[in-house]
């Protein structure tokens, strides 16, 4: 590709435990600027991983991570993450949680405007004084979404997000997150089991292989922005990558 | 009963019974406890007085010699004394110990350092120390306060070092995701998350603290309610002897009960697994 990757990937190779355990091996993959790259794969084919080294939460054995052509060693302020487990702290409000990323930047007063913004954004207005306990599952993401927001950041990575909700709940998200980032069309790396969800959010969907973790194969999304998920379904073109997908992944899963 | 009800407009009646049965069965519970105590003293009244003296006693004779007691202010004299050597004692735990946990849960070779003999102590009964600290501080009061503080000392160091290096990991990776220094990390993660294991660590060591200054008044045998009850088992005045018995219980369960409420309001979000 002769454009500038926003991400790029080169060659990357993580293991543990000195070498016995390989999470994925001499990986590449490059993720464009205002796109959504999904990746789905079987579990332990090492995405979940090749997410935190992408952060710089882990670091690479061999081969290296670049965000706008610098190497990452280490978070960057021009990324945030949404995790799987929500990961919000549980004596803080909802207002404290979204604000989290922002008072450790020292923001200024009118920066700090922006959390009721999103907080409606993610539609929890209401439930700023409330605590994460007394919050169902899908509101304790939209909380973790509202803190990735908050910051502002060119990047959002997405680990498996909607995994710990309910199926009803993670279609509702789904929509939710469809419309927030026509807002911004933040670069995102979303991690999912889902194959629909994948093909639904997605520019691009990455197929990773498992033992080692590689990339199998990459497949635009054909569907054109702003989308509807239920349009999106009945099209045939979606059964039909739905199916692909699906078999690609069927031959390792045995 | 008559069972004459006037309904209210579009409200369903309810007989009287019914309201009145649903406040007895959440009373039961208090009713039988009550019920239980009354029975227990009747029984202890009345064993009591058909038993020599000098070996037993019973209730009224009991509150009797609390009243006298507290009239010629000699059980105030001594529970305070005995409230000076817990304060201090479990004050000085508190000073020492949460620093100290702090900085060996945070510097390894501080850890490697001291866990041995933090273990070994923690292990160890203490009474066999009061005699050592005796003869090292004297009878005085701190000498008994050194006891206290040695009591009440390790539970606390230890509980408060498992609540920092029990921090949830995701919640660490949450903070360097967003790039948290270490004091803002302190400040957000570690100490909110150990605060519960503090607290309860507090807990234990008021129980131990308890232990310590009765045991450390009886070695002395000077001041304290220690003292007192030694006064009166030496003299068969077992009426008095209960005085201070009862009211180190009291203490006892007024300071874990306060404690409890603190640990109960302070992580709400712990309870959860059986209220949801």
């Amino acid at each position: 590709m002769p454009e500038a990757w926003k991400i790029e990937i080169d060659n990357a190779t993580k293991t543990f435990l000195d070498g016995s355990v390989e999470a994925f091996r001499s990986l590449s993959l490059g993720v464009r600027a205002n796109e959504v790259l999904c990746i789905v794969g079987p579990s332990g084919c090492g995405k979940t991983t090749l997410l935190r080294c992408v952060d710089g939460l882990i670091p690479l054995t061999g081969g290296r991570v670049l965000i706008d052509g610098q190497t990452v060693r280490e978070p960057s302020d021009q990324v945030a993450v949404v995790f799987q487990h929500f990961g919000l702290f549980p004596w803080k409000t909802v207002y404290d949680n979204v604000a989290y990323g922002l008072r450790l930047r020292g923001a200024a007063r009118s920066e700090m405007a922006r959390v009721d913004e999103y907080i409606r954004l993610v539609g929890l207005e209401g439930a700023q004084r409330r605590y994460p306990y007394q919050l169902s599952g899908g509101m304790q993401q939209r909380a973790g979404l509202a803190r990735a927001l908050a910051v502002h950041p060119s990047i959002l990575l997405m680990d498996e997000p909607f995994a710990s909700v309910d199926a009803q709940t993670r279609e509702i998200l789904q929509e939710e997150l469809l419309r927030i980032w026509e807002r911004e069309r933040q670069t995102m790396v979303f991690i999912t089991h889902s194959i629909d969800e994948a093909i639904l959010l997605g520019d691009r969907v990455t197929i990773m292989s498992t033992r080692p973790g590689r990339v199998k194969e990459t497949l635009d999304v054909p569907f054109p922005r702003p989308r509807e998920p239920a349009a999106v379904r009945a099209q045939p073109e979606f059964a039909v990558l739905r199916n692909h997908i699906w078999e690609q992944l069927k031959q390792q899963a045995a | 009963m008559a069972d004459t009800t006037i309904p209210q407009e579009g409200a369903q009646a309810r007989p009287p019974s019914a309201t009145t049965s649903k406040r007895l069965t959440a009373l039961a519970p208090m009713l039988v406890r009550a019920g239980s105590l009354v029975v227990l003293l009747g029984a202890w009244e009345i064993y009591g007085r058909s038993v020599n003296p000098v070996l037993f006693t019973y209730p009224t004779a009991v509150f009797q010699s609390f009243v006298e007691l507290t009239m010629n202010g000699e059980l105030w004299r001594y529970l305070q004394q005995s409230l000076v050597v817990l304060v201090c004692g479990f004050g000085g735990a508190v000073v020492v110990g949460i620093p100290l946990a702090v900085a060996t849960a945070r510097y390894k070779w501080l850890d490697y350092a001291t866990d041995t003999y933090v273990n070994a102590l923690y292990s160890m009964p203490m009474v066999a120390v009061v005699p050592l600290l005796v003869l090292w501080f004297g009878f005085d009061v701190s000498a008994k306060a050194v006891v206290v503080f040695l009591f009440c000392l390790f539970p606390i160091l230890i509980n408060t070092y498992q609540g920092v290096k029990n921090v949830d990991p995701r919640l660490l990776e949450v903070a360097r995701s967003f790039r948290s220094s270490e004091a803002q990390l302190w400040r957000d993660l570690i100490v909110p998350s150990a605060l519960p294991f503090i607290v309860a660590g507090l807990r234990l060591a008021i129980g131990r603290g308890l232990v310590g200054l009765v045991i450390a008044e009886f070695y002395t045998s000077i001041a304290g309610l220690g003292y007192m009850i030694v006064k009166y088992a030496n003299s068969f005045q077992t009426d008095k002897l209960f005085v201070p018995i009862v009211v180190l219980m009291v203490l006892g369960v007024v300071l874990m009960e306060a404690l409890k409420q603190v640990q109960s309001r302070m992580a709400p979000w712990l309870r959860q697994t059986d209220e949801e």
